[in-house]
């Protein structure tokens, strides 16, 4: 039975929590966090002023979810696969794949920018849950292989509601899949707040219906992250079967850049998380024990400037996709009737030539 | 993976139904590749309604052949899964309409992951779909859901009218680098003729002239193929000589054979079970107009479903194009008084 209250290790004033039981993550791995931290909450200021300067065509930041980012990646080996959503490129860079990749979705060249068995991450998800499924397939074809991978699935507060939730937590469990779900509760599904996606007394509560082991987690924690998450996924890796996790977050800004939040939630509700933030929470815990200092910041800070000028001088390179890439990727074999309408493309293009 | 003792490949001519013939092809399948696995919704012990997985299970183990919880989208999606991960599988919808909750899943990543991916994740699977009416099923149990596939563009859609095709069919879909909607019409389940197993597998896309004529082009395809033939025999002794093109390849469409075929005759009767607006005979009808327009004697004919529910069981016979329906859309071909 999940908690009544989410597991928490450090307390937004930076404290380490008295009262819980669970294991304290490593120094060197919360250091690591904590760098990492940096540079998501970096990328996701970036990326927000790219939106800005016409470079992205939208970017749905996980600013405020940045602990639950860096947890996600952190928690797997290089075998395991990362099931990300339409809001976790920070967890999708934290795990390797270049930022600049990544971004091409929303900067518009082409869908995923980056080859999925790189990093063993799957394409970013856009229809909601869809994307759980499929963690359930690749994590099953694994163990009918008797590799130890663990699939980490990503999904929001509002994709529990969706079906294809229902169905992967039930096949996992089934199967005894080895999947740690992780919802991202930031309270809100665009403009609907959480109130009226479910009833339950939380959402790691839904894992009693399917028989998995659930966990809530405080979202801004990464301390409490690291331990919850990396727990889950030994507990997969060791043949307990799936896991669900839920993280208690607060998404600070606008679904997206096109969204208007002050339409659905008063200013004061976003401020009341605001001295809950994951950052200023670790950064506080790790000066207290005499782990970052001021060069150590510097050093932090340094490596997102570097990603945040590497994404900069990504989107202002100007690719001219290549119309033939319309027909290349349909099938392996280009069917005839593709092969000719690509040819209409082509002489549409040349004739386009011509007259310039 | 576990490897279980198989069976000898079966060889030479056998006399076997269409579900046998496709029971075959999935045998030979996962005997030749390790990577493929079978599942579904009581395709296990029970050998699947229509009986295609039969034996499976016993053969091959529970690891290859296994019944799922009761959802096909989970189904789908955990498919696509597992062809991301070394995989081939092949997956039962039991019924046609039954496959309607895994749309989602078929239509935003099977259908779209090679694309979206730059051919990166390639999804080499199958959904197996019995599909269309003529057996007296009451609702939700004989739609015809070809179009909805066809319309997707990164499917590839197959439907074989006899035995031998598919067994050649089904084995060359699973092959396939490429997702495959692979519908099986029900009614012709239990046809028997014979088969030759070590006969080569036909590729997919090539349409196929099953009967030769001179004055007529009947283009079918799954359920509607033996009508055409009929339709055929009976106009044979009127004195009027029908082709028949079996079209087995809805994606891709095999635009030569079947515009070679209507040039050689002038004439053509598209038959499908399909309500026919915005249907898959409708596609055929246009491409050969464009195709073949200056040979031409009189427009296309479409024989097809209403464009209704499907109807109930002592109902159907009118929806189900039949060969009096055929016979006099060719009839209605403006022939030459003489």
């Amino acid at each position: 039975m999940p908690t009544a209250v989410p597991v928490q290790l450090i307390g937004p004033d930076g404290e380490r929590v008295a009262t819980s039981a669970r294991a304290m993550p490593s120094d060197a791995d919360l250091v690591r966090a904590y760098t990492a931290l940096v540079a998501a909450r970096r990328l996701n200021d970036q990326a927000y002023a790219l939106v800005r300067q016409g470079r992205l065509a939208v970017y749905p930041s996980s600013h405020g979810q940045e602990a639950c980012q860096v947890a996600a990646a952190q928690v797997l080996d290089a075998a395991d696969w990362l099931f990300p959503t339409y809001r976790d490129t920070a967890a999708v860079v934290a795990r390797g794949v270049p930022a600049g990749e990544v971004l091409v979705l929303l900067k518009g060249d082409w869908h995923s920018g980056y080859d999925p068995y790189t990093h063993n991450v799957a394409p970013q998800a856009t229809p909601l849950a869809t994307q759980l499924l499929h963690a359930v397939g690749v994590a099953h074809a694994a163990r009918l292989r008797v590799e130890p991978t663990v699939v980490l699935a990503m999904c929001g507060d509002g994709a529990t509601s969706e079906g294809d939730f229902h169905e992967a937590l039930n096949f996992a469990a089934v199967f005894r899949a080895p999947v740690v779900f992780f919802v991202q509760n930031n309270e809100y599904a665009i403009s609907v707040p959480l109130a009226r996606q479910s009833v339950a007394p939380s959402l790691a509560h839904k894992g009693i219906g399917y028989g998995i082991r659930g966990e809530r987690v405080d979202g801004n924690d990464a301390a409490a992250l690291l331990t919850v998450l990396g727990d889950a996924v030994t507990r997969a890796r060791e043949g307990a079967g799936p896991q669900l996790i839920e993280a208690h977050t607060y998404r600070m800004q606008a679904h997206t850049n096109a969204d208007d939040a002050r339409r659905y939630r008063a200013d004061a509700d976003v401020a009341a998380w605001e001295h809950r933030d994951p950052l200023a929470r670790l950064s506080t815990y790790l000066r207290g024990r005499g782990l970052l200092d001021d060069a150590g910041q510097q050093v932090a800070d340094a490596a997102a400037e570097e990603l945040a000028a590497g994404m900069r001088e990504e989107l202002f390179r100007d690719v001219t996709p290549d119309p033939a890439d319309l027909f290349t990727h349909v099938f392996a074999v280009p069917t005839p009737q593709l092969i000719e309408q690509s040819a209409v493309v082509a002489d549409e293009q040349s004739r386009e030539g011509a007259l310039r | 993976m576990s490897t279980t003792t198989t069976q000898p490949a079966p060889t030479g001519h056998q006399k076997l139904t269409m579900a046998q013939a496709l029971n075959h092809a999935l045998r030979d399948e996962m005997s030749a590749d390790p990577s493929v696995v079978v599942f579904g919704e009581d395709v296990g012990a029970l050998g699947g309604v229509f009986r295609i997985t039969d034996g499976l299970t016993a053969e091959f183990g529970d690891t290859r052949c296994f019944d799922t919880p009761l959802a096909e989208s989970g189904i789908v999606g955990m498919a696509i899964g597992m062809a991301m991960n070394g995989m081939r599988p092949v997956v039962e919808m039991q019924f046609d309409a039954f496959g309607y909750p895994a749309f989602e899943q078929v239509v935003s990543h099977v259908a779209k992951m090679r694309n979206r991916t730059r051919g990166a994740v390639t999804l080499p699977m199958v959904i197996r779909v019995p599909y269309a009416g003529g057996i007296g099923g009451v609702e939700h149990h004989c739609d015809s859901s070809e179009a909805y596939y066809a319309h997707t563009p990164g499917l590839q859609v197959l439907t074989p009218a006899d035995a031998a095709d598919a067994y050649g069919l089904l084995r060359a879909a699973i092959a396939s680098p490429d997702p495959v909607v692979f519908l099986e019409p029900k009614k012709l389940y239990w046809a028997k003729e014979e088969v030759d197993l070590s006969a080569e597998v036909p590729g997919i896309g090539r349409a196929v002239v099953r009967r030769a004529g001179t004055d007529a082009t009947l283009i079918a395809y799954g359920p509607s193929v033996p009508v055409a033939l009929e339709a055929a025999a009976i106009a044979a002794q009127e004195g009027r000589s029908l082709q028949v093109v079996d079209v087995r390849s809805i994606v891709p469409f095999d635009d030569e054979t079947v515009a070679a075929a209507v040039r050689s005759t002038g004439r053509a009767v598209v038959i499908a079970e399909a309500p026919g607006f915005a249907s898959v005979a409708s596609e055929i009808a246009a491409r050969v107009t464009e195709r073949c327009f200056h040979s031409l004697a009189a427009p296309i004919a479409r024989v097809t479903g209403f464009d209704i529910p499907f109807p109930p069981p002592k109902l159907e016979h009118f929806q189900l194009p039949g060969v009096d329906r055929v016979l006099d859309a060719v009839d209605a071909l403006q022939w030459e008084t003489s």
